[in-house]
């Protein structure tokens, strides 16, 4: 997991009103356009004009001919209708929404319990927990992805191994990569597995800013664990939900490594997501029009997902400067 | 005591789940290859060996995509931090007109689809002669984790008092001076542990790597390289797991440093958001 996205939930930092009125404003006019002015250049030409560029190339014919020499022409909606119409991008986009959906619903469940685990356990176990957690957290996407595919290997691998010593005969030299539905499934857990630790770290460290009263009150009144978690927990942390489940969505829909490196979207397309699809399409069929409509989309699509979210963000921030 | 039990073993649950497959890799990369084929594997290291960090470091290439990892990644690091701590300043220090809009525009970049933009990236780099190269991926890396940078040094920079700048400045110091010798020393933790979050997200990628370095394979950093496992070590899985330790050792270290930041201080941070 990278670790902007892990900051990226480090919205508010204690002190980060606006800055005290003391501050002389004397000669300050200039200065700040100054100063701000590199990370602005750098937003405009690494980020701002290629996704410009992106659109720019989805409204146009854009094949090897014209990466060489140049002088694409426009041709207006056409790769969009080729896109839309195509059988194989619907159903990529209706893999990428279970990809995504099946992700982040175990991603947050499992949090949410483990973090809930955690508060309740004694100081030695608990320090063991987070240790394993950070550790987890630690590991390159690279690193997981060759160890996954060490642990699920047909003939060597542990977790055969294990599954025939339980006595289930049938995954002996059972070939996981091979097949679309297992490959995906080994997919989950891999991206499942990653992204736990900063969840429920995350989830935990809210928790423990929960007051303790609030719970005592809650047992007075005689609610069970259950009722606690409904009535008393769920509801403080609700914004902390809120964000940590767009973050998800954010990096599980755009996961790009580990479908990669693990299978390239196959075998026959099984684990193809939208932006594997695009990738696919633009480096190996050189098809750089169509590949930066579905690019296009892609964000599209996720800005529709998260409207909510960024409307929030807006808002909250809108408040605090 | 018992009536924890239940508890307890979940949570063992969880710590077998988290830390075995790391410990299976480094387990792999210390066992000799005779006992990773054996039928039934072993769970410790029975018969610790070298033999295959010694394949993976002599692998062909093992040191130059080393270097070209730490090359790009250092670069990228120090250029997002000099670029970052300016706009923090100014961010966090002055009061002008659009500053609001910046720090939302800031927020926002930190949540950008880098990975949509693989396409229109790989022709840009082809249009300026920047296919192949390391400073592409450079400037790529500087600028995916530049809004986190200063995002960060934001928050570092506004817990620290302006009086103490401005005792600096009665004192007769200049506005660069006082920032350098009172500012700085007390930024510098904030700095230190913003560049290893910077250090990591850019060792790790793997996208862009892939995408723009096609040709010149003497330019590919580590992750493409160990992306390709298969093709350098064969069915070496004990080879391909000591590749997988020394790639991730960096990091590990990282966090081992961090450890106290990455547990408080940025889950801290999420929390209050």
């Amino acid at each position: 997991m990278s670790a902007p996205s892990l900051a990226a939930g480090r919205r508010e930092t204690p002190a980060t009103g606006p800055p005290p009125a003391a501050a002389p404003p004397r000669r300050t006019a200039l200065w700040p356009y100054l100063l701000i002015a590199p990370t602005v250049l750098g937003a405009a030409y690494l980020l701002l004009y290629p996704l410009l560029r992106s659109v720019v190339i989805s409204f146009q014919h854009f094949r090897t001919g014209e990466l060489i020499r140049g002088g694409a022409a426009f041709v207006g909606l056409e790769n969009y209708r080729a896109v839309l119409g195509s059988e194989e991008f619907r159903s990529v986009v209706l893999r990428t929404l279970v990809w995504t959906v099946v992700n982040v619903v175990l991603i947050m469940v499992i949090s949410t319990v483990v973090a809930l685990m955690i508060a309740r356990l004694g100081r030695r176990m608990r320090l063991a927990v987070l240790s394993a957690l950070v550790l987890t957290w630690a590991t390159p996407v690279l690193a997981a992805t060759t160890i996954f595919q060490w642990l699920f290997q047909s003939r060597l691998g542990v977790v055969n191994w294990l599954l025939v010593t339980l006595g289930l005969e049938s995954f002996r030299d059972y070939t996981w990569f091979a097949d679309g539905t297992s490959t995906f499934a080994i997919l989950v857990t891999l991206v499942v597995w990653q992204s736990v630790p900063f969840a429920a770290l995350t989830l935990y460290a809210g928790l423990t800013t929960v007051p303790a009263e609030l719970y005592e009150a809650a047992r007075i009144d005689g609610a069970t664990s259950r009722q606690v978690f409904t009535e008393v927990t769920f509801p403080i942390l609700r914004p902390l939900f809120g964000l940590i489940t767009s973050l998800e969505v954010i990096w599980v829909f755009k996961c790009f490594a580990q479908i990669w490196a693990v299978s390239r979207g196959g075998p026959d397309g099984a684990t193809t997501t939208l932006p594997v699809y695009a990738f696919q399409v633009a480096q190996s069929l050189h098809k750089y029009d169509l590949g930066s409509a579905i690019s296009t989309l892609t964000v599209l699509i996720l800005i529709v997902a998260l409207i909510t979210h960024l409307r929030r963000m807006v808002k909250q921030e809108g408040e605090h400067l | 005591m018992i009536r924890r039990l239940p508890l307890n073993l979940a949570a063992l649950v969880v710590v077998v789940i988290s830390v075995f497959p790391v410990y299976w890799m480094a387990l792999t990369a210390f066992t000799p290859t005779k006992d990773i084929q054996a039928e039934t594997p072993t769970f410790w290291p029975a018969h610790p060996t070298l033999e295959h960090f010694a394949t993976a470091v002599n692998a062909d290439g093992f040191w130059t995509f080393w270097r070209n990892s730490l090359a790009v990644t250092a670069a990228a690091v120090l250029l997002a931090l000099a670029v970052a701590l300016l706009a923090a300043f100014a961010v966090a220090r002055m009061r002008w007109r659009g500053r609001r809009g910046f720090i939302l525009m800031v927020f926002i970049a930190q949540m950008a689809p880098w990975e949509a933009l693989l396409v229109s990236m790989f022709i840009i780099a082809r249009d300026t002669g920047m296919l192949d190269k390391l400073s592409m991926l450079t400037l790529i890396y500087f600028m995916t984790t530049l809004p986190f940078t200063i995002v960060t040094l934001r928050g570092f920079l506004a817990s620290i008092p302006p009086e103490l700048e401005e005792a600096a400045l009665m004192d007769g110091c200049g506005r660069a001076a006082a920032f350098r010798r009172v500012v700085l020393p007390l930024l510098a933790p904030g700095l230190m542990s913003t560049s290893l979050f910077g250090f990591i997200t850019a060792w790790n990628e793997f996208a862009f790597a892939n995408a723009l370095i096609i040709k010149n394979q003497d330019d590919r950093t580590l992750p493409v390289w160990l992306s390709s496992f298969s093709n350098v070590f064969g069915t070496d899985w004990g080879a391909t797991m000591a590749a997988s330790t020394l790639f991730m050792l960096p990091v590990l270290l990282i966090f081992l440093i961090l450890q106290r930041r990455v547990t408080s201080g940025l889950i801290a941070g999420a929390v209050k958001g």
